[in-house]
């Protein structure tokens, strides 16, 4: 280990910014991870989340502001701070060539392990992604659930103190997601700090202790799951689906029913401490609406509240 | 040696798969000629190591401060060092075929075009090569043309695999590696294939009385300095690509003239008047003239002229791989 205490923030970003000529990916973000935590970054695509991981990871240089990561400085330090990580990118880059097992040996190398080492850790990793039986199998007939898991198992090969997550889900079936899910709750029980990036506001929920709302480059909010929903939204929410046309014709007819109205293009979301009473009140008032769901504040409330926008198009 | 007629591989092709240009393609351009690198790397036998038990742990922060082995940053010559073991394990797969095709394709151009074309050419024109056979004269021109065109495989699609297809090159960067160690192991990897190819077709060239001096050995070393003057160059140029498609332009307007007109197959000097300074210019043509002064020891008639060719390849090698290590860095640490 190095001289950083460990009362520190793992990760420390001041002012961070990147530019790509006149494009601002980043703008001027502030955030800190502490050590053992899961930290999110929730915000739809081209929010300047994969910028951000691009620079926590030390592959691509900030334009502006202050980043440490375990202490130590990317711009002089980065091969020092990668040796330290893990990262799994939004695309896998396994290598098809290589069996499974070979994919993970040829990693560890790149950390300067010892043969005998990386074949220890290979197998034991093997064993946590739940790919043993697949190791002398080639990469590329693996399901995209497999691949992913075996990105992970890469990405510990060299014990990080930090785990980068960039849409670790993206593109999987609900059921390899979960087996995903618990795999990374098994890490994060083990005291692995993770830091990930998604556009899922379920998986946010499950994973995440903290985490920033990202967008258009800069941080929205940023709080527990919890707290955001609680200072951003309200407790329930009544979806009213009317029939097509209806809608519109609405107007001054729903004044005062909820705490907040959200129009989509497709329903009504009227926000309460109380969705049934608001569902009964509509219906008092009149409204027919076709379909009622009274369900829990989520974070795609909050993103709604804090953007104007849908998480997920 | 056919390279007019080598199509470009499909742009599915892994490096490991060595370039795929079928029969057609010359000596060493087949697909993987050499020996496997696991002669060097050795790479642990897939079944090595203990069985992942039910109690297997995983490593984890707990067992790192337990003091376990904690990972560190390898320097720069250790890292291409590892890039060179990656690209060792990848071949490994594709060295059986690879090895057959390094003998044969050499064996087969040396007996249609050495024996039999050479056998007209020798009788029609008698001392036409100064004093040596045509197929003594070919030998040499084959294995500098050949090792040219192995270069540039080896640096398009590899390299293609690398940044934009499997882009194993951004996984490499995610650890201590740079792209310096990337970029320097990868034309590490091309300069013992080359060498791997060359001896082959030494022995071969050997066999059929093509060479007429022990310099020949030297042919080895020259064939590797004609390739890599060629690599980095190409390396650099496919960095900058998305796709492949400028590779069969680059191939039929380029190489292949290359090939032809370098005094691979003929002197220069039947070249028009007009034509022969050009030739100068050709990094092949010095590449040609260096591994036909060790295959027929007159490396040492003209020692000026060999410093000269020597320090061209050199100069070429040298410029493209580091215009090599400066576009990959520019790609993968945008």
């Amino acid at each position: 280990m190095s001289s950083h205490s460990p009362s520190l923030p793992l990760i420390h970003a001041r002012g961070l910014t990147k530019r790509f000529g006149t494009f601002t990916a980043v703008d001027a973000i502030d955030f800190d991870v502490a050590p053992g935590e899961a930290f999110g970054f929730l915000g739809p695509n081209g929010a300047g989340k994969t910028s951000t991981m691009r620079m926590v990871g030390c592959t691509s240089p900030a334009t502006a502001g202050t980043l440490r990561i375990l202490g130590m400085d990317p711009a002089t330090q980065g091969p020092e701070i990668r040796g330290r990580l893990g990262v799994v990118p939004q695309a896998d880059t396994l290598d098809e060539e290589l069996t499974v097992r070979e994919n993970l040996l040829i990693y560890g190398r790149y950390f300067g392990l010892s043969r005998a080492e990386c074949g220890r850790r290979a197998d034991e990793l093997l064993d946590f992604a739940q790919l043993t039986e697949r190791r002398n199998s080639r990469v590329e007939p693996l399901s995209g659930g497999m691949k992913r898991r075996l990105t992970i198992a890469r990405s510990l090969i060299n014990e990080p103190d930090v785990l980068l997550l960039d849409e670790p889900t993206t593109g999987l079936d609900p059921q390899a997601r979960h087996l995903l899910w618990d795999r990374l709750y098994r890490l994060k029980q083990r005291g692995v700090t993770l830091v990930l990036t998604t556009h899922y506001m379920d998986e946010a929920e499950q994973l995440c202790d903290r985490l920033v709302v990202m967008d258009k480059a800069k941080i929205a909010a940023e709080g527990s799951p919890r707290s955001l929903i609680e200072q951003y939204s309200t407790r329930e929410v009544a979806e009213l689906r009317f029939p097509v046309g209806v809608q519109e014709t609405l107007g001054d007819q729903l004044d005062g029913l909820a705490d907040r109205v959200e129009h989509l293009p497709d329903r009504l979301l009227l926000y309460a401490e109380d969705g049934e009473a608001v569902a009964v009140a509509a219906h008092d008032r009149g409204l027919r609406p076709e379909t009622v769901l009274v369900r829990r504040s989520t974070l795609e409330d909050v993103f709604l509240r804090l953007t104007g926008r849908s998480l997920v198009d | 040696m056919s390279a007019d007629l080598a199509e470009p591989p499909p742009p599915n092709a892994g490096p490991g798969a060595g370039p795929s240009v079928g029969p057609s393609a010359g000596p060493g351009a087949g697909p993987g000629g050499g020996l496997p690198g696991a002669d060097l790397a050795e790479p642990p036998p897939p079944n090595a190591g203990p069985g992942a038990g039910p109690g297997g742990g995983l490593p984890g922060p707990a067992a790192a401060h337990a003091g376990a082995v904690r990972p560190g940053v390898p320097s720069g010559l250790a890292s291409a060092a590892r890039v060179f073991e990656h690209r060792a394990y990848q071949y490994r797969r594709a060295f059986r075929g690879s090895l057959f095709g390094s003998f044969v394709n050499p064996a087969l151009f040396l007996m249609a075009m050495g024996l039999g074309l050479g056998g007209i050419v020798n009788a029609r024109s008698p001392g036409a090569f100064s004093g040596v056979t045509y197929l003594q004269f070919l030998a040499p021109g084959l294995l500098a043309g050949s090792a040219m065109q192995q270069a540039i495989f080896e640096s398009t699609f590899p390299v293609m695999y690398g940044l934009v297809w499997r882009r194993i090159f951004h996984a490499m960067y995610a650890t201590p590696i740079g792209p310096q160690a990337i970029a320097v192991g990868t034309l590490a990897w091309i300069a013992f294939r080359l060498a791997l190819v060359a001896a082959v077709f030494t022995i071969v060239a050997a066999l059929f009385g093509a060479l007429k001096s022990p310099l020949a050995l030297l042919g080895i070393p020259a064939a590797v300095i004609t390739g890599l003057a060629f690599a980095g160059g190409m390396g650099a140029f496919m960095a900058t690509q998305r796709t492949p498609d400028k590779f069969s332009a680059i191939f039929r307007w380029v190489i292949t003239p290359l090939f032809l007109f370098s005094g691979t197959f003929f002197p220069i000097s039947s070249l028009p008047a007009a034509l022969q300074p050009i030739a100068w210019l050709s990094p092949l043509w010095h590449g040609v003239e260096l591994t036909r002064g060790a295959t027929l020891g007159t490396l040492l008639d003209d020692p000026i002229l060999t410093l000269i060719h020597v320090a061209v390849l050199i100069g070429l090698a040298v410029g493209g791989g580091a215009l090599f290590v400066r576009n990959v860095r520019r790609k993968l640490a945008a």
